[in-house]
């Protein structure tokens, strides 16, 4: 077993414990594990650099299925190709799918017990909090100017008052930023894809006291 | 009945966009279509699936599943509404990890990126919105309000873990309400 297959393999085993351990906190599934997959990813293992969030939770929700599933499937295909992707969804799945188990005999017992009804809603209220902190953080390097500020907060008012269909919006998403760019490139203005990385490294050494 | 189970589940997991929530009537259509059993029963399921970690839909697919065919029933609706996401995750992220220096899909994603951030707001006002009674001044929702900004502090300020903070959030609940 050569050196380089040894670290593959460790780099696979890693991508199995990080996960596994993240799937019993996918509570309210989805966003609200961004915040968690972030600080493991970003934060401890270095595996992602911040502004790949933002491009992760985009691949993730733009692709069918849930976003956390889907952000396992991205983080293991980047560090370790379809191994990778195939190890982290197993990780992610493998927790919950004990603990629907576990739950579907015990459910029954503790359904109507009231302080089981009052320590999911206080979950409720945390999952609330956490969809809200992804929403910051991917918030915090994809809206940098006008234009994208603009086409978040429209995002958001058409999900509330209409009914169109998800997809159209994720479909719409790369068709507004191109002509978005094209646009200001057309009329001469400075047309910045991405924030600047400068900001990035800043941010990792300031702490986020002004929130 | 094994193999009906999985593509019945790899069908759903091709169009399940957005996950979750809205895909559950997609699902009741076909698993009651398929007279695997009543909407009754179904909506006990959906309700058992929400309780655990994870996934709303997925999980539904698990205890469907397990009613149906035991655990290697559970395994193979599991496998085939994760199937199809793992795989068009892997296309795009090979499509996206290769472009990447492309100026087109850096505008893509430029577009792209704040839309996914409205759809997370969006999210967050949506669960919100279902934790609330319909009455908005009462002690619950007061309650709720306290330990949604408390979760808001302790992961953002003192960078407590996501995990401690849900299980913190279920003691307040029990202290609360």
């Amino acid at each position: 077993m050569n050196v380089q297959h040894r670290a593959y393999m460790h780099t696979l085993a890693q991508l199995f414990v990080v996960f596994l351990k993240l799937g019993p906190s996918t509570f309210g599934g989805g966003y609200a594990m961004i915040t968690a997959i972030e600080r493991e990813t970003v934060d401890k293992k270095h595996w992602l650099q911040p502004g790949e969030v933002g491009d992760m939770v985009s691949v993730a929700g733009s692709a069918p299925g849930g976003v956390a599933v889907n952000s396992a499937a991205f983080v293991g295909y980047r560090l370790a190709g379809v191994p990778g992707a195939v190890t982290a969804v197993i990780g992610i799945i493998l927790p919950t799918f004990v603990i629907v188990f576990a739950l579907s005999i015990f459910g029954a017992i503790f359904k109507d017990v009231p302080k089981v009804e009052a320590a999911l809603k206080g979950v409720h209220a945390a999952v609330v909090a956490l969809i809200i902190v992804a929403a910051y953080k991917v918030g915090k390097t994809s809206i940098f100017d006008a234009s994208t500020l603009v086409i978040a907060g429209l995002s958001v008012l058409v999900l509330l008052f209409t009914t169109l269909n998800t997809i159209y919006l994720i479909l719409g998403g790369p068709v507004l930023g191109m002509a978005v760019i094209a646009a200001k490139r057309a009329l001469g203005m400075a047309a910045l894809t991405e924030k600047e990385a400068q900001d990035n490294r800043l941010e990792i050494n300031v702490p986020e006291y002004y929130i | 009945m094994l193999w009906q189970l999985f593509f019945v589940f790899l069908k759903i997991g091709c169009i399940s966009f957005g996950g979750g929530y809205a895909i559950i009537a997609l699902i009741q259509r076909e698993v009651v279509g398929a007279g695997w059993m009543e909407g009754q029963q179904f909506q006990e399921l959906v309700a058992l699936a929400g309780m655990a970690p994870g996934s709303i839909a997925t999980n539904t697919a698990t205890l469907i599943g397990y009613s149906q065919m035991g655990i290697p029933g559970a395994a193979m609706a599991t496998i085939g509404i994760i199937l199809p996401s793992l795989l068009i995750v892997i296309l795009f992220a090979s499509i996206f990890l290769r472009l990447q220096g492309n100026s087109w899909v850096r505008a893509s994603f430029y577009g792209l990126r704040p839309i996914i951030t409205g759809l997370i707001m969006y999210a967050a006002i949506h669960f919100a919105a279902g934790g609330t009674n319909r009455s908005l001044l009462n002690w619950s929702t007061l309650g709720m309000v306290i330990i949604c900004a408390g979760c808001l502090l302790a992961v953002l300020k003192f960078k407590i873990h996501p995990f401690a903070v849900i299980l913190l959030s279920a003691v307040a609940g029990i202290v609360l309400f």
